[in-house]
């Protein structure tokens, strides 16, 4: 029997006076129900998104504000993605309202994309041209003269750490590489707002690391950051507030720290069962938790003091394999709101 | 690296009617780029294919079937000098249908460029219009290359025969915007062997190039007459030869004319659907 110790909780701020949590969670609560005009770089109001009779986002509201860093988590299907290809201006809305650096992007589609630097969740780099060249074309996009896009192309390479790779086709870099320089091409036009489709899907965790620590120097510098993602580290590593999405909709929002208060409890009790026993627990486990789920391979207890909780069920007679007591995680609160069956 | 910095605010915004001519000639200046990289892949067709291709044709077959009655019912004058021109504008038929499909297609489901550009402050018409105007210059360079062979060989009978630069350019037109709206609504490439099979080859072979059409079965002559292919020919061949009336020259514009117009109405719904889904 061994117990350990909590070893994940990560060193979030506490809640008042952090770094933008406070602005952020006025963005949605008051002002905004009034009419009031507020400075949100993003607003949704019931915003939609159908695909024929399929609804991908169902009357949505949201505000993201200036220099938050925003996260759109969930699972697969969800509308994360449908959601950021509405505020990049490339995909319609159905209904509702939207207002991306306080434009509507059925009328002012390219003057709002002029100020997004957009990372997809697919590369779309040129594979014929070399890594600056492809910044370079991507700020003539931009309408950059040749040289001022040269200059940051150059400073961007450096930025993302390819200047060794400048000269090179982008077939041969590696996944890490080629989303780096994804970032990169997206930093271009010097944007006042990045959207991050998955930055880090498919990566390994030294480039996820090193993919995070530029997004942080981003985000000090002022860029606000809208980011997908369903790794539930990459959320909190990054994002001041977040929503969670399932099914179209948004079913929690708050800061990492926040949801984890209201959607679960400050202690996890995980307990495994040698094979065969779990399945003869009955009312044994009653009463010793707030909230208790049952996997497959073990039973969490949700409580606020998971050294008591255990004690008491050795007191029962339980005798399980092993015993972990740990601090709650944003993926407790994930799998509790979203379900724990696959959804493909 | 502070300069870097993106928060600086009011860049060149984009004022809220972005020329599409301005989308267009970024777009261009990519596709440019990307040929200087990969040129040498298109010299056999864009050189020696037609430097073959007289020479096998003009030269090989002409001299085997140039006599009498041959002469007497090309109106007159050499086959080399009947087939060189035609197969001028063929020839902006195969580069403009080759450059239409697989890069279109890649540009929205392999490398997806077009997606790339999109996310940017280019339009869909700039996109369409900078993709077109990249394929009018290549069709200018392959047809310019062509003619001079075609020069160097004598197989051009009159001064005005320089035109057929243009008609290969607007034969090549009339399949590249069609072609690329087809293109953009494909996930794969099986349909463009087919098209390659049962279109290209037989407009290659029918609609005049290498024989006149009124030596087809009168029930086929129609469909050749509704064929881009066969417009450019006459088109190239009548300025040629000398030949065109300007009825005929009215009438072979206002079909190419059409084939482009109805292609460029497809590719820019083609273009829209397949990037704002």
């Amino acid at each position: 029997m061994t117990t350990a110790q909590p070893i994940d909780a990560p060193n979030l701020p506490e809640p008042g006076p952090d770094r933008f949590g406070a602005r952020a969670s006025a963005a949605l609560d008051g002002q905004a129900a009034d009419g009031s005009p507020r400075e949100s770089l993003i607003r949704a109001r019931g915003l939609t998104k159908k695909f024929g009779q399929f609804m991908a986002v169902d009357a949505i509201d949201f505000d993201v504000a200036p220099g938050e860093s925003f996260g759109f988590l969930g699972p697969n299907g969800a509308g994360k993605t449908s959601t950021m290809r509405m505020i990049g201006c490339v995909s319609p809305i159905t209904a509702g309202e939207l207002s991306v650096l306080g434009m509507d992007p059925r009328t002012d589609g390219a003057r709002i994309k002029s100020r997004l630097g957009v990372v997809p969740q697919q590369d779309t780099l040129d594979m014929e041209l070399t890594v600056r060249e492809n910044l370079i074309i991507y700020g003539r996009y931009f309408d950059l003269s040749r040289r001022e896009a040269g200059r940051r192309a150059d400073e961007l390479l450096e930025f993302v750490q390819l200047s060794d790779r400048a000269k090179d086709h982008v077939e041969p870099l590696s996944g890490g590489m080629k989303r780096r320089l994804t970032i990169a091409r997206s930093l271009v036009n010097e944007p006042d707002l990045l959207l991050l489709d998955e930055p880090t899907t498919g990566l390994d965790p030294q480039a996820r690391h090193l993919l995070w620590d530029r997004l942080y120097r981003l985000k000090q510098r002022g860029v606000t950051l809208v980011l997908t993602t369903h790794y539930m580290d990459e959320a909190e590593q990054l994002c001041d507030r977040l929503v969670i999405m399932d099914k179209a909709r948004i079913v929690a929002v708050g800061s990492p720290r926040e949801l984890i208060e209201q959607y679960s409890t400050r202690e996890v009790l995980e307990l495994r069962f040698p094979v065969g026993v779990q399945e003869t627990l009955g009312s044994e486990l009653d009463g010793l938790a707030e909230r208790l789920e049952r996997l497959p391979d073990r039973v969490l207890l949700y409580t606020d003091d998971g050294e008591a909780a255990a004690a008491a069920a050795h007191a029962r007679g339980l005798r399980p394999e092993t015993v972990l007591v740990r601090r709650s995680s944003l993926e407790d609160v994930f799998l509790r709101l979203t379900g724990r069956s696959l959804i493909e | 690296m502070s300069a870097a910095a993106p928060v600086a605010r009011g860049q060149a915004a984009a004022s809220p009617r972005r020329p599409i001519a301005r989308g267009a000639r970024q777009v261009f200046e990519f596709r440019a780029l990307v040929y200087r990289r990969v040129w040498r892949g298109s010299m056999f067709s864009t050189f020696l294919s037609p430097v073959l291709f007289l020479a096998a044709m003009g030269v090989g077959l002409g001299t085997f079937v140039d006599h009498g009655s041959a002469i007497a019912s090309l109106g007159g004058v050499s086959y080399a000098a009947f087939l060189a021109p035609g197969l001028l504008a063929a020839q902006g038929m195969q580069t403009a249908t080759s450059e239409s499909t697989w890069p279109v297609m890649g540009g929205f489901t392999w490398d997806r460029t077009f997606h790339a550009m999109y996310a940017t402050p280019v339009s869909i018409a700039g996109i369409v219009a900078g993709h077109l105007a990249w394929l009018t210059a290549r069709l200018i360079l392959t047809a310019t290359v062509f003619f001079l062979v075609m020069v160097a060989f004598g197989f051009v009978a009159s001064p005005l025969g320089v035109l057929g630069i243009g008609a290969s350019v607007l034969t090549g037109l009339a399949f590249a915007a069609p072609v690329t709206a087809f293109s953009a609504g494909q996930t794969n490439d099986t349909a463009f062997s087919a098209i390659n099979r049962f279109l290209i080859t037989p407009l290659f072979l029918f609609s005049g190039t290498f024989f006149p059409i009124e030596q087809l079965p009168e029930v086929i002559r129609p469909i050749a007459w509704l064929t881009p292919t066969f417009h450019g020919v006459a088109l190239a061949r009548g300025f040629s030869l000398g030949t065109l009336d300007p009825i005929g020259l009215l009438v072979h514009l206002a079909v190419l004319g059409l084939y482009i117009g109805g292609g460029v109405a497809w590719a820019m719904i083609a273009f829209r659907r397949a990037l704002t889904k």
